[in-house]
């Protein structure tokens, strides 16, 4: 068949498409394995990054002005439950403040023991509130993009956190925006406690849903629905004491040696758009010698006790 | 076989300046990029892909493998995947519509539309399968994007079309 189109073939237009095909495969392979493997190309990946932010912050001003018509909605309409609203946060402001009165009280108390005791004090946590710039956009991954960047002194490994308990760790800093791991991704792995009792655990994120699982719990182990699971802080990169997940469903078969635990996070992983950077952890003693395996990765793993 | 019965042949024809080409490719980024959420984000057709699957299908010179993978280079980091995952994909793609452009511009709409289909469905396998390799699962609702994509082939195709009769006429008026 001889088509008009082919007397172009004329003129060069460069190598085939076959070859240009498998020059690009190649490199996009090339680049994967590199980025899979070692972290040469992030400052390449924040220079692109800055090149796109105009569109990207293009891309977030439907969605404010979708926000802002619905706040105006809200106003406009629901006056009455607008009230209650506010008489009901009122309430619960009162009730935290007299807490928090407590707490401080127990507080300075607690530091006084601690100096007696000639334990380390513990740190307080500066925060920082930063806004959510984009939700995922990957259905594979759980992770959000925040509008801090290095430029605001925002750090590889930081918590993030919003006004109920954790909501994940910061795990790529470019100049103006952070990526923020959710602790749904799957095998995001955080070191936590039992409130009830103390047991210590490690709760992994599940991936597609957004769910939260307890692994390698004994059929034994005390562990019952609505149990509250705060940081335990072992790990030197999560402060201790802070809320993260609920269990929600405990199945156990005796079949298999673990007990299948499910919890679900109690920060709003998904709906809120402002959130807070806590500032880094002060830097643990080293670990001592003895020990064979080094953890020395992104997530120590305590013991448990039992 | 001769130009008359080809139906689409008279646009193809016509030029096309290189700023309507990058204005269409930065607003399907942007289109990709609006804040999609939750079912809407598995069901959110791939705006990219479908422009670059038209361009490199129309003007096969002009956008081929190598803008398409620059393209997939800024959605990597958009998206925070891998460097090479989306440009993997979108060279993939760009090869597909140009090794069948000939093929597709014979075709009315509806026969295209079948065609894209498998493209669309190989270049997100590609996607899935780096994925894949690299995190060990695949969430298989992702695909449905593939479909979507296909939906939105015709439209697009006639809207981009359309637009560039409008400049094309513009043009030859002053």
């Amino acid at each position: 068949m001889i088509d008009g189109t082919q007397s172009f073939r004329f003129f060069n237009r460069g190598p085939s498409p076959a070859v240009r095909l498998v020059f690009f495969a190649v490199l996009s392979l090339l680049l994967m394995f590199i980025d899979a493997r070692y972290r040469y190309l992030e400052s390449a990946r924040s220079a692109v990054s800055v090149l796109i932010s105009p569109i990207q912050r293009m891309a977030t001003i439907p969605g404010i002005l979708w926000q802002q018509a619905d706040d105006f909605f809200i106003t406009q309409n629901a006056h009455q439950s607008l009230l209650a609203e506010n008489a009901e946060l009122r309430r619960q402001h009162q009730n935290d403040a007299a807490q928090l009165l407590q707490l401080q009280a127990l507080q300075s108390e607690n530091q006084q023991f601690r100096k007696l005791d000639e334990l380390p004090i513990r740190h307080e946590f500066s925060t920082k509130l930063a806004e959510i710039v984009y939700a995922e956009r990957n259905v594979f991954k759980r992770k959000v993009l925040i509008g801090k960047g290095s430029q605001a002194d925002v750090q590889l490994g930081q918590v993030v956190m919003d006004d109920a308990g954790i909501v994940g760790q910061i795990t790529r800093v470019y100049p103006w925006l952070s990526e923020v791991t959710l602790i749904t991704e799957k095998d995001h792995a955080v070191p936590v406690q039992v409130v009830r009792n103390g047991l210590r655990t490690i709760l992994f994120g599940s991936g597609d849903t957004s769910q939260l699982s307890l692994r390698y719990m004994p059929v034994s182990a005390d562990i019952q629905n609505d149990d509250v699971l705060v940081t335990s802080g072992i790990d030197g990169v999560y402060p201790p004491g802070i809320p993260v997940a609920k269990v929600t469903k405990i199945e156990r078969d005796p079949v298999y040696p673990f007990a299948r635990v499910t919890c679900l996070p109690v920060a709003g992983v998904d709906n809120h758009r402002q959130l807070l950077i806590l500032s880094s952890m002060p830097k643990l003693p080293e670990r001592p010698e003895e020990s064979p395996a080094s953890d020395a990765g992104k997530h120590a793993r305590p013991r448990r006790n039992d | 076989m001769s130009y008359a019965n080809t139906r689409s042949k008279p646009e193809i024809q016509r030029p096309v300046s290189n700023i309507f080409i990058l204005t269409s490719l930065l607003a399907a980024l942007f289109m990709n990029w609006l804040p999609w959420e939750g079912v809407w984000l598995m069901l959110r057709p791939d705006f990219v892909a479908v422009v670059l699957l038209y361009w490199c299908m129309n003007k096969p010179w002009r956008v081929g493998i190598g803008i398409s993978w620059v393209m997939g280079i800024l959605a990597d980091v958009s998206d925070a995947s891998l460097f090479g995952q989306h440009a993997l994909a979108y060279t993939l793609l760009a090869f597909g519509g140009l090794a069948l452009h000939r093929r597709l511009q014979m075709f009315d709409l509806r026969q295209q539309t079948i065609q894209v289909l498998g493209i669309f469905v190989l270049t997100y396998a590609i996607y899935t399968l780096a994925q894949w390799q690299i995190n060990g699962y695949v969430v298989w609702a992702y695909f449905l994007g593939s479909l979507t994509s296909t939906l939105l082939w015709a439209p697009l195709n006639l809207m981009l079309r359309a637009m560039q009769q409008r400049r094309a006429e513009r043009e030859s008026r002053s």
